[in-house]
This record gives C-alpha cells, sequence and structure tokens, in this order.
C-alpha cells in the first residue's frame, strides 16, 4: 500500500500500511531521526513533529490521516549549517542533556511560537506540559524557548521569514 | 380624561405592585462581625467541615485557574451572561470574613448575601437550602478557618435585566422552597442520609436535571441529564445510559476512586466531585450511591441482559488473541483510525483507570449524542499533576472534520445497539471551530488524593 | 574503521574481521569496577608506581592519545556520553594539555576493540579517572613532542613552546605535531608525574564550552543508537512474561510467521523475540505473539502492602559502616526517626535499544550500555563464547541515570542477531517493557537516633539502614534477563555485603559532621523481592534524606538556624564555604514567611569524599490539596577543579529537578502478580507545571584541586532540602517518599 506523504516540503509516496504510525514512517522509511520513540501512547511527547502548524503525537497518528497534510520534524527547521532560530537558541542555551527529548520538545514550541510569538514564560511552561523530560533540562528549555521567541520577532519585524 | 385616569390608575398599581414587589424581596443586611479567631474554632468542627465543603464540591466553582483556594474568580457562563464566583475565604475585603454564621447560614438556606442582595442560582442555594443549621455551622468554621485571600473577583456579565439582582425574588418564587431537609420516615436511614447529601450539598442534579428558559431544574425531568459547559451530563435515573447497569457498590467505588473497571474513568466536569469524593467519609459515600442506585431504580431484564451481552463482548475481546491485521482490508475510514489511532489503549487488554476502557461499557457511545467522545478525542484528558492518572493525548492537531464524524459513527456502530446520532457533524463543527467553548480538566482524583483545586485547565496542546 | 587507524596500524596486532579492522591494544585490560559499585569485586592490582587516574589500568600514553603523521588527533576514553556532557569535558582537558583546537581533537569512546578498559561510566567518575589520565597522558605527551622538536633543532626544549597544534621555536620556526610523531614514539609508559599547565595559562579549561554533541542533537543528526540503520538490517521485539520468572509454556507462532515482513521468531527457552524487515510490523507482530503466548506463574511478587516496612524484617547480615566512641556527655535530648524511599526507576525518556551483528562469527553489539567491557564479558558468557568474538561498542542513547535496561537490551539483540546471521539486528523495548523490567533503585528504610548535649551539639549518632544491594550489574551473563531465560538459565550471582570508602547501599551512611560517639549499621538484604540495581547515587539518595532531615530536627531542637547548626559541626573549609554560599546566595533567613511558604536548607559531600554540594530551596505548600511546588533553588557545588563550569551547572539543575521528582510523585507499584506501574500513566514525574521558577547553580572554583565529579552530588541533599522546607512551611515533618499531595494533605490535616 503507497500512502503520500508531504514531509518537510517534500511530497513522497511511502510503501506502507496507512495504519501505521506516522512515527515508523518518518524513521523506518523516511529515514529521519527527529521523531523519537518514548512511550508509543501519546504520553511524553518524544514524537512531537507538526501537522500543519499544529503539534501532533506522530507515535499515534495513523498516516492514514496525513494525506494532503504538511508534516514537519526537525530537520525541516534547520541543519547544522544552517540551524533554524529554535535550533540554534537550544544551542545558545545548550538546552540538552542526554538530547532524547529535546526534539520533541522543540517541535512543540515551535508549534506555539508560530501561534503565539508573544508567548510569555507561562504560556512556554503551559504548552511543554505533556512533553516529558528525564535529566531535568527544563529551566534551559524554558529559557531556549524564549530566545527562540524573541529571534523569531526579531526576524519577523526585519520582515524575515520564520 | 378617563384615559389619563386608567393610566394614572394602572401607574398607581404597578407602582403599588413595584412597592409590594420590593417590600416582598427586600432582605436586610446582617450586621458585619469580626472575622473568628481562627486557634478558637473547634478543631473537630472544621474537620468535618472539611468533609461537608467536599461533598458542596465549593472548591470547584469557588477556585479560578491558577487562582487560590476558594478565592473565586472563575467565569461560569450561563445563557445570561457570565457570572463569576466569589471570594469565600475569610479575607474581610474581598472574602466573607465579615460575614457571621447566621449570614452565612442566611445565604446558604435563602440564597442572599450578608448585605441582603439575592443570589444568583448559579450558586445552588435552591439545593443548599437542605442542608442543616449543624451542618452549616461545620462549613462555616471550616471556611473560616481557610487561608484569607485578598483576591478581588471581576463584576458578572450579565444583559438587562438578567443583571437586576431585585427580580431574583420572583424567581425565587416561582422556583424556590426553602428547606431544610426532612427525612422521610418511609426511607432507610441510609436513603435518608443519601437524599440529603445528594439532593443538598451535592447538589447532584445541578447539572444532571436540565433546566427550564429561566435556569431552574425541571422537576419533571429529576437527574434526567442535560448538558453543562458544552459537557454532556448522563441521565443518572432510570435512563443512565451505562451498558451494565449501575448499582450501589458500583456507584459507591466510582464516585470514591474516580474510575469503576466496567464503566470507566471519571472525566470532564465529573473530575473534580469524584476527586472531593476521594477524602470524605466512606458511610457518606455510600449513602450518595445508594440513593442514586435508587433513583435508578432495579434494571429490568432488558437491561440486564444487555450488560450482561456487553461484558461478554468486552471480554472476548480482551481474551482472544489480537486478530492478524493486514494492510486496510477495505475498510471504511472510521474503523482504520478506530484501529490505528484507538485500539491501542482502548481494547482492553489493560484494565482502567491506567488503560483505556473497552468501549462496549462505554456510557459515551451510549448516550444521546457524541459530545463527550468528541471533547476527549479532541482535547484529550491532561495528566493529573504528579498523581498517577488516565492520560489520552489530544487528537485535534490531526483529526479534521470529516475523519471524527467517521471515526465517531464507526464507534457508535460497533460498541452500541442504540440508533446513529444525528447530530454528531454539527457538534463536531462547532467544537473544532470554537463555538462550543469545552472547558478542560485535569485527571486528578483517580487516586483518593484530595482534590486539585481547580482542575479547569488549558487543553493539552 | 577510521582513517587515522587504518593510516597508524602500528606494530600491535591488526586482524581482518569481515572487511573491519579490529586493533587489538596491547593493554593491561583491566576490568576494574567503580568503587563500591560492584558487590566483591576485588580493589584493582596498584601497578607500580602510582599513575594518576586511569592511567594505572593503563599506563601506555597511546591507549588514551595518538596523532597520525597527518597530525589529526585522536583521545581514547574507556568512558561513555550519557548525556552527561563528558565528551566535551574530556575534549577540553585533552586540548589544553595538549595545546590543540578543541575541534581538531577526535574522541573515540567506550569501545572494547578500541578504547582502555575504565569499568563503568558511573558513580560521576569520569572526570575523576578519566579526565585525570587523559589530563597527564596529555601533558605528557606534550612534552614528548617538546623533547622530539629539541633533538631535531638541537635546542634546550625549554626554549620551545607547544602552540596550535605545532611546537614553535624563539625564531617563529615550527614543526606540525604530525612531523614529530613516529610510529613508537607514544608506546611508552606513562610517567607517574607530569608537567601539567598551570591554571594561568588555561585556555579552554575552566571556561564553559558548548557541547560537542548538541548541534547533532537539536538537528536530528543520527547519533543515537536508537538513530543507527546499517545495511539489511532488521528489526526486532521481544515478548516478556507477565512477571519474572515465569516460563514460556505455549505460544503460537505459525499466525505471526503469516504475517507481513517477518524474517523469524526466536523461541529459545522462555526467550521469546520477532524480527521484522520493518520495525512497525514487528511491533504488531509481538502484540499478536504476546496475546498468544502462555507462561508458567513464575515468582509471585511480594505483597505490595507494607513491603518497605517489612524490608526491617527480612534476613539480612549486618554490615558495620562506622563505628566511633569519642566520650563527651551524654545527649540530654534525642531525636529518633524512621525514613523510607520506595523502588524507582532510572525511567529513560527512550526505551533501552541496541543494535547487534553476527559476522563471521563476531558479534558486534552497538549499545548504550555503562560499561562496554563488563558488558561484553556478560554477553559472552551467555552465547557460551570467547570474549574475543564480542564486540562491545558505546552509541548514545537516551539518558540513563545508572544502570536501566541497556545491558538487558544489548544482550537481547546479542542472542536475537544469533538467529539471523548477517544481518544487523535492531532492538528497542517498548516503553511498558523498560518500566517494568528495568532494575529499580531499590527500596530503603533508615532510623537515625542522634541526640544533642546541653550546648546543642551532637554528641551521639546511631544509624541503621536496610537495603539490597545497590548493584547488580553485569561481570556476569545471570545479570542478563535474556541469559536467565534461556533453556539452562544463567543464575544471578548471589549478592555479597561489602563495605568500601564511597559506599553501595551505604553510600553516605556516615555523616560528614563531627559527632564524637558515631554507629552507622548496614543490614545488608541479600533477598531482592524486586529486581534492584544503580539508580544515579546508589544510597545517598535515602541517607542524605535522613541525615539531612534529622540535622533540622535536631537543629529546632537546639533553636539553632539549621544553617548555623550546620556549621557547628563541620570543620572541613570546603563543606563550610559551598554552605556559606548557598545561605548567601539564596537570601537565607529566619524570618518567618507568609502562609503556606517554606525554606529548606540541605549539604552533603558526595560518598564523603567527592563533590560538595548545598542547597537552600524555597516551596510553596497549597494548603488544601497538599500539593507542594517548589518555587526557587540555589545550590553551591565544589567539584573540584573546574573544567566546563556550564557543564556542571547544567547536571546539577538536571540532579535537582530529576531528584525532586523522585522525591515529590515516583514510587513503583506493584501487586503479587506483576509490575502495575508500566508507564507515565501509573508512574508519573515531574512535568513542566510544576518546575521551579529559577534555580541558581554557584559553583566553587577550585583551581590547582582534584577533579571530583558532579552528575549525582544534588542527588541526596534535594530530598532533604524538599522535607525541610515543608517542615518550615507548615509544621509537619515526612518521612516517607514521595510527597505526593495527598501525604501532604494527610500530614497537615485541615
Amino acid at each position: 500500500m503507497a500512502v503520500t506523504l508531504t514531509v518537510n516540503g517534500k511530497t513522497q509516496q511511502v510503501d506502507a500500511d496507512p495504519e501505521t504510525p506516522l512515527l515508523y514512517v518518518l524513521r523506518d522509511h523516511l529515514e529521519l531521526n527527529g521523531a523519537k520513540y518514548g512511550c508509543g501512547i501519546g504520553q511524553c511527547g518524544a514524537c512531537t513533529v507538526m501537522v500543519d502548524g499544529e503539534a501532533v503525537l506522530s507515535c499515534v497518528t495513523p498516516v492514514l490521516l496525513l494525506e494532503g497534510r504538511r508534516v514537519t520534524t526537525i530537520e525541516g527547521l534547520g541543519t547544522r549549517e544552517r540551524p533554524g532560530p529554535i535550533q540554534q537558541a537550544f544551542i545558545d542555551e545548550q538546552a540538552a542533556q542526554c538530547g532524547y527529548c529535546i526534539p520533541g520538545m522543540m517541535m512543540r514550541a515551535q508549534a506555539l511560537l508560530q501561534a503565539n510569538p508573544s508567548a510569555d514564560e507561562a504560556a512556554i511552561r503551559a504548552a511543554l506540559e505533556p512533553n516529558l523530560c528525564r535529566c531535568g533540562t527544563h529551566m534551559r528549555i524554558i529559557k531556549a524557548v524564549m530566545r527562540a521567541g524573541e529571534a523569531m520577532r526579531q526576524n519577523s519585524r526585519g520582515g524575515g521569514a520564520i | 380624561m378617563r384615559a389619563l385616569r386608567i393610566i394614572a390608575g394602572l401607574a398607581t398599581i404597578v407602582v403599588v405592585a413595584a412597592a409590594a414587589f420590593v417590600a416582598y424581596a427586600w432582605r436586610s443586611a446582617i450586621d458585619p462581625v469580626e472575622p473568628p479567631v481562627q486557634a478558637n474554632i473547634d478543631r473537630a468542627l472544621v474537620a468535618r467541615g472539611a468533609d461537608l465543603a467536599a461533598i458542596g464540591n465549593c472548591n470547584v466553582c469557588h477556585t479560578a485557574p491558577g487562582g487560590q483556594p476558594f478565592a473565586g474568580g472563575l467565569g461560569i457562563p450561563t445563557p445570561f451572561g457570565t457570572i463569576y464566583s466569589t471570594n469565600i475565604t475569610p479575607d474581610p475585603e474581598n472574602g466573607i470574613g465579615h460575614w457571621s454564621e447566621a449570614a452565612f447560614i442566611r445565604a446558604m438556606r435563602e440564597g442572599v448575601d450578608r448585605e441582603g442582595r439575592h443570589l444568583y442560582p448559579a450558586f445552588p442555594y435552591d439545593h443548599y437550602t437542605l442542608v442543616s443549621n449543624e451542618d452549616n455551622r461545620a462549613i462555616y468554621a471550616f471556611l473560616m478557618t481557610r487561608k484569607a485571600v485578598s483576591a478581588r473577583i471581576p463584576a458578572n456579565e450579565l444583559s438587562f435585566p438578567f443583571n437586576i439582582r431585585m427580580l431574583l425574588a420572583g424567581w425565587k418564587a416561582l422556583y424556590f422552597r426553602e428547606g431544610p431537609f426532612q427525612p422521610d420516615p418511609n426511607r432507610s436511614a441510609e436513603l435518608n442520609r443519601g437524599y440529603y447529601l445528594t439532593e443538598g450539598l451535592s447538589h447532584c442534579g445541578a447539572c444532571h436535571t436540565p433546566r427550564n428558559r429561566l435556569g431552574a431544574e425541571k422537576k419533571g425531568e429529576y437527574l434526567a441529564g442535560a448538558e453543562v459547559e458544552n459537557w454532556t451530563v448522563y441521565p443518572i435515573n432510570a435512563n443512565s445510559p451505562a451498558p451494565v447497569p449501575w448499582n450501589a457498590d458500583s456507584l459507591a467505588i466510582y464516585l470514591r476512586h474516580g474510575w469503576h473497571e466496567q464503566h470507566g474513568a471519571s472525566r470532564g466536569s465529573m473530575a473534580p466531585v469524584t476527586a472531593n469524593l476521594g477524602s470524605v467519609p466512606e458511610e457518606d459515600v455510600k449513602a450518595i450511591a445508594a440513593y442514586v442506585a435508587d433513583v435508578m431504580g432495579t434494571p429490568n431484564q432488558e437491561r440486564i441482559s444487555r450488560g450482561e451481552a456487553a461484558l461478554a463482548a468486552a471480554r472476548k475481546e480482551s481474551e482472544t488473541p489480537l486478530a492478524v491485521r493486514t494492510a486496510a482490508n477495505g475498510n471504511g475510514v472510521g474503523e482504520a483510525i478506530f484501529v490505528s489511532a484507538c485500539q491501542g489503549c482502548h481494547d482492553g487488554r489493560r484494565p482502567v483507570p491506567f488503560g483505556g476502557l473497552n468501549l462496549h461499557l462505554s456510557s459515551a457511545v451510549n448516550a444521546a449524542n457524541a459530545q463527550n467522545i468528541i471533547n476527549v478525542t479532541l482535547f484529550g484528558l491532561p495528566a493529573a499533576r504528579g498523581e498517577p492518572s488516565a492520560i489520552m493525548p489530544a487528537y485535534r492537531g490531526v483529526l479534521n472534520a470529516d475523519q471524527l464524524v467517521a471515526l465517531l459513527d464507526y464507534m457508535r456502530k460497533r460498541f452500541s445497539d442504540k440508533p446513529a446520532w444525528t447530530d454528531t457533524r454539527e457538534r463536531v463543527v462547532a467544537t473544532m471551530n470554537g463555538q462550543r467553548e469545552v472547558p478542560i480538566y485535569r485527571m486528578d482524583g483517580t487516586t483518593q488524593a484530595p482534590p486539585e483545586t481547580s482542575m479547569r485547565t488549558a487543553p493539552w496542546p | 574503521m577510521t582513517r587515522s587507524d587504518v593510516k597508524n596500524p602500528t606494530r600491535r596486532g591488526v586482524l581482518a574481521a569481515g572487511g573491519s579492522l579490529v586493533v587489538s591494544f596491547a593493554m593491561l585490560s583491566q576490568a576494574f569496577s567503580q568503587e563500591g559499585e560492584v558487590q566483591g569485586t576485588a580493589p584493582p592490582a596498584q601497578p607500580k608506581p602510582k599513575l594518576p587516574g586511569s592511567l594505572s589500568g593503563d599506563p601506555f600514553l597511546d591507549a588514551w592519545i595518538r596523532i597520525d603523521a597527518g597530525g589529526e588527533i585522536s583521545v581514547f576514553t574507556g568512558k561513555a556520553e550519557l548525556g552527561q556532557g563528558v565528551k566535551t569535558a574530556l575534549i577540553q582537558i585533552a586540548a589544553e594539555e595538549l595545546e590543540v583546537d578543541p575541534a581538531s581533537i577526535r574522541l573515540i569512546t567506550a569501545d572494547t576493540d578500541r578504547t582502555p578498559d575504565e569499568g563503568y561510566t558511573a558513580g560521576s567518575q569520569s572526570i575523576q579517572n578519566s579526565g585525570t589520565a587523559i589530563r597527564h597522558a596529555a601533558a605528557q605527551v606534550r612534552e614528548i613532542l617538546l623533547a622530539q622538536a629539541a633533538a631535531r633543532w638541537q635546542v634546550p626544549a625549554d626554549q620551545l613552546r607547544a602552540e596550535n597544534g605545532r611546537v614553535i621555536r624563539a625564531d617563529g620556526q615550527a614543526l606540525d605535531y604530525g612531523s614529530l610523531v613516529s610510529a613508537e614514539i607514544l608506546h611508552v609508559e606513562a610517567a607517574p608525574q607530569s608537567r601539567l599547565k598551570p591554571r594561568d595559562r588555561f585556555r579552554i579549561m575552566g571556561k564553559p564550552m558548548p557541547r560537542v554533541d548538541i548541534p547533532a542533537k537539536v538537528t536530528g543528526t543520527p547519533i543515537y543508537v536508537q538513530d543507527m540503520r546499517l545495511p539489511g538490517m532488521v528489526h526486532a521485539r521481544v515478548v516478556r512474561p507477565p512477571r519474572p520468572g515465569a516460563t514460556l509454556m505455549d505460544v503460537d507462532t505459525a499466525t505471526v510467521e503469516r504475517m507481513p515482513g517477518i524474517v523469524t521468531i526466536v523461541r529459545n527457552g522462555s526467550f521469546l523475540a520477532v524480527v521484522a524487515e520493518r520495525e512497525f510490523q514487528a511491533i504488531r507482530a509481538m502484540r499478536v505473539l504476546a496475546s498468544s503466548a502462555r507462561w508458567s506463574e513464575g515468582a509471585r511478587l511480594p505483597s505490595p502492602d507494607s513491603l518497605i516496612q517489612s524490608l526491617k524484617t527480612m534476613p539480612s547480615e549486618q554490615g558495620v559502616v562506622a563505628e566511633k566512641k569519642g566520650g563527651g556527655a551524654p545527649g540530654s535530648r534525642t531525636f529518633q526517626a524512621t525514613f523510607t524511599r520506595p523502588y524507582q526507576i532510572h525511567g529513560s525518556i527512550g526505551p533501552s535499544c541496541a543494535v547487534a551483528h553476527l559476522e563471521n562469527g563476531t558479534t558486534t553489539v552497538w549499545s548504550h550500555t555503562q560499561g562496554a567491557y563488563p558488558d561484553r564479558a556478560a554477553i559472552s558468557e551467555m552465547l557460551g563464547i570467547p570474549p574475543e568474538q564480542v564486540r562491545v561498542i558505546h552509541v548514545e542513547g537516551s539518558g540513563c541515570y545508572g544502570h536501566n535496561g541497556a545491558d538487558d537490551a544489548a544482550a537481547d539483540a546479542a542472542l536475537i542477531a544469533q538467529a539471523v546471521p548477517g544481518r544487523p539486528v535492531r532492538l528497542q523495548w517498548m516503553r511498558e517493557q523498560e518500566h517494568a523490567w528495568e532494575p529499580y533503585g531499590p527500596a530503603m528504610l533508615t532510623e537515625v537516633r542522634a541526640s544533642l548535649d546541653q550546648t546543642g551539639k551532637i554528641v551521639e549518632w546511631n544509624y541503621d539502614l536496610w537495603s539490597n544491594t545497590h548493584t547488580t550489574r553485569p561481570g556476569p551473563a545471570g545479570s542478563l534477563i535474556a541469559a536467565r531465560s534461556l533453556p539452562t538459565p544463567f543464575e544471578a550471582p548471589p549478592a555479597k555485603l561489602s563495605i568500601t570508602p564511597s559506599g553501595n547501599g551505604d553510600r553516605n551512611a556516615v555523616p560528614l559532621y563531627a559527632i564524637p560517639n558515631m554507629r552507622v549499621i548496614w543490614h545488608f538484604l541479600p533477598e531482592m523481592p524486586l529486581r534492584v540495581s544503580a539508580l544515579r547515587a546508589l544510597g545517598a539518595y535515602a541517607n542524605v534524606f535522613a541525615i539531612e532531615s534529622a540535622m533540622d530536627e535536631l537543629a529546632l531542637m537546639a533553636d539553632a538556624d539549621p544553617v548555623e547548626f550546620r556549621l557547628r559541626h563541620l570543620e572541613d573549609p570546603r563543606a563550610r564555604a559551598v554552605i556559606e554560599s548557598a545561605a548567601e546566595g539564596f537570601g537565607w533567613s529566619r524570618d518567618p514567611l507568609p502562609e503556606g511558604r517554606g525554606r529548606g536548607f540541605a549539604f552533603a559531600r558526595y560518598k564523603n569524599l567527592a563533590a560538595y554540594l548545598a542547597m537552600a530551596l524555597e516551596l510553596t505548600v497549597e494548603r488544601e490539596s497538599g500539593r507542594t511546588r517548589i518555587t526557587r533553588v540555589t545550590a553551591a557545588i565544589d567539584s573540584g577543579e573546574v573544567v566546563n563550569p556550564d557543564g556542571i551547572r547544567n547536571q546539577t539543575e538536571g540532579g535537582i529537578i530529576q531528584s525532586a521528582s523522585w522525591t515529590l510523585y515516583e514510587a513503583v507499584t506493584f501487586e503479587e502478580t506483576g509490575i502495575t506501574s508500566i508507564d507515565w500513566a501509573s508512574y508519573p514525574i515531574m512535568r513542566f507545571g510544576a518546575v521551579p521558577d529559577k534555580i541558581d547553580v554557584r559553583i566553587m572554583d577550585r583551581p590547582g584541586q582534584p577533579f571530583l565529579g558532579t552528575g549525582e552530588a544534588a542527588q541526596g541533599p534535594t530530598p532533604a532540602a524538599i522535607a525541610n522546607a515543608i517542615r518550615n512551611a507548615t509544621g509537619k515533618r515526612l518521612y516517607d517518599i514521595p510527597f505526593r499531595a495527598e501525604k501532604v494533605k494527610a500530614a497537615i490535616g485541615v
């Protein structure tokens, strides 16, 4: 069975059962690493990606729901050479220990900041509530998201795209 | 001239009637007192008051999201506008610190505040009027020993004429019957106690009994189910949609622990209620359960058979090794979504409270409409704070209206023998676009922990 | 195999194995253990003379540092990156002493074919052991290169300087390191003394350096073992029994074999797994397989009711941890209490994972294990093959915080790989498997009885603790779930009581305070009703909780400020300094706070021989619900000479939040029929809403002092500071972790 998916701007056919959760299609078929398996039942947020700008748990989202939708993973936010604002902010704040939860955090933060560029600390904490971190990097994650918000606001003031 | 006389006469009648109404509606103020010295209040009385306040769910309405317990400020939407709950901490300026015990008892009994103003029945004095003076004194002692919070609450946002409090006297004349509760000698002591708590402090009917256009409970449709804040409140009379009929035992377990293996987890606006009941004396919960079971009545043979069939279907699914699924085998999209997104948790292999309920046992699937499933599917069940609780992911970022309607239709067809819902699409669309605004409650209450003081929260993104 | 290894084969044996080169080193390969972490293992025999850090186990400089003719520098460590930032710190150390740009260093971490054997990456000892070794090796390599250049130029070495990968002469002429090395010059044993760079010339150490691993982690670069994709790789899942000891009676494999993508089903005794081409195919097949598997009853778990209280009555062996009779006046006032902590999980966000590949008789296992060498020993014993036929390579995984499922997953993968020779097998545990099968941090019960004299000083301290061992790490095959599931099961080796300086269950059981009379006993419990092993800080978590809670009660009894009371009993100036710094930074005072708010203080020197950490925190207790929220924390830490201050800060912030989560929320739950806390719904941990507003970490720099390690220093003080702050806020002392809202509410009443 083939499913047509648009991931990070690229539309492609994937030979997967339509019931397969997006997570496994991203990792196993498309060889993208950002979305991580954490719990498989939507409790931890490690698999968070964006679908049409909304944070979505890819481990409980069958790909059959995604025909015609735009999926974004952290690979779509930037590269090591040219990190996107949120990636740069996480680097600047050194906001990772083991880093396993971080891509999910970044995707949820990205969705928040796209919807609400002036999100304050309380809004950031509330938005990140579904995502778990075990290393205890929370303080830095919050700071990084605030920094990313600032960078995005500056970019948009300067007319740059987010 | 004659016309003038008639007009004058009519005017006189109106004035006299108005004066009479004012005289009727007038309530005097009760003099302010200095807040009682907390240390002087009998601790045993306070402890009893704590249980009674929990049974009365005072904290649920009188605490705003992110606010301090009992400091009020929660906006309660009504068809007439938004009413903000009051600060009932002993703060003298903003709370009820200047209220004497008599003033408090009058408010509970008559729906009149210390200064003599009529209270809106969003404060359920039509139920609280049944509460005994002795219990009111305990609740007063409890509230007066809370932390005083100087939080000012916003003014109500009510349209004319509903913003005229005096008119509430008319409402009361029509719908309000003052208590206190009189036991029925033909009932057992437990049922009398259950009636007193259910109808009085617990004010179950405030949500579970439908209301008329003036916001009064319809006495003829007692506990017949309603819709509150865009959550469907199930009938808890003979029309309960629960596939397995409730009984006093299962109700007691559910009310105390927030879940029952044959009924699932308490959520939505019921979550704080069961959370509160987790900490109160067990006899009281049992009494409420016994009374509600009595209202529901003994199930007839047909209901019993349906329940057994539902249990058997659920058991079969949990015991049969998982069917091998190959690539999508031509089923509708509803089934495909259910199998791939829902069944993982709802396949009955992990029991509630932490596993999903097998939907053969679900009241929601058998209810009059799909609203509650729409709500939990779109917004999920956010985890309790630091306590074990059910968690359900939110699907609002990914399901579109067509997909959700297909899923709901499939669930209704597969798990219920009732006819298809007819208003599903309207509900789905209105909920997705925010026209139906749904308050989301955390899942606190699946343990016996004392309640979340404000379980209203933003849905998980 | 990488370029530099191929270019620089050296005289040591080069084995061609299936297209890849395996370089076997002339290493002493001493499987020395982390102090105190492995019961019954003799301490390493000391080679003579005593060399710094892990050089004592592996004295050849080129086991640690190699430079090829092109000037490329490889630094080898037997330690592993666990998310603690050790790679960055080790690169800083090496670059500092070698006088090179950190970016020019390639760090090779734990790999049984390539790196020294440094036992486990545990106990906050990576910088202490490996960092010390690398620092001295790097300094000695630098001196060798200077000497080479001096010989070549015929000038005294002291007229030369090393800079940016070159040796430079007074007249500006320079020689690249690459041109100075020849095959053998670094294959020499280290000297006991090194010319370490003086601190005032540091360019890299002691300054924050961005972590080298973070850019990859935020861009989806495949760096975790979970991300590995080898050509021809297949995906596996295991099916576990409902509880330990249950044996597989029957399973319907035929149905599963017909499912799409199935490669094979592995049934070996009670070990059951399925292999498929695609990951989700394996998961689906696992579920079907699990639903048809029938198991014997196995060992029932104990009744959960009062298990922790009953630790005291279980068979035990007594170990005297400390005993001191110093006389003095008899105590006039006594504080006595019992403290407990439940079983708790490591709870890695990414379930354990491994990739294994059997090729030409050698099984290569990529694992996020903390001990590549011990894991190799265990896996080879399980497979019944010589250790040389197993290679374990560390690849990063999700943070582990101790002995989690990593080694078991590695063994699972290795065993499954035997069934599909030639094809790499990627195995990941499911969430419920991680929660139910990882070895837990052991439940503990402790009793304190301490007395004050008339002057308000502690004269007598009695402390008893009941605990299992905190280490059942591999080494022996019997420590692996897979090996215990075979038709002839390997037995878990019996745990042995051993009292060591750095401690195990008794870690930090001895207060650092000056107390004349002291008796500390470990009631060692050999029986393990639930599987347990090392969880970050081992016994220090529960012991410091008890000691520092008792200190606050004694301070109250003496009507003393808790900070002053601690200082009253401390002579060590570094201990005093962290306490004073934390108190000052926090703005400590005894002034009453508004209702519902409280302050707490706690201190410990980790293992009584490593990092010093003191913390003050403030929290709010919501009286109506009992819900606690930490609002701000100030910690002061002294971990010796600072390598990367931001790394210390990151680790300490993380340690505080993790330990706060353990303390406020966490307990493994079970019934006689099995573990019931099997996901984040049944085992809640801290979420963002409960994270403090602010955490300040103050770092005491100790130039020239030995590295002391950082990773676990906050775990013990945190629960005590929380309990002390709750006591301050409510007047109630909590003794039993976790402090969930229900428990706090019950303590404070209405």
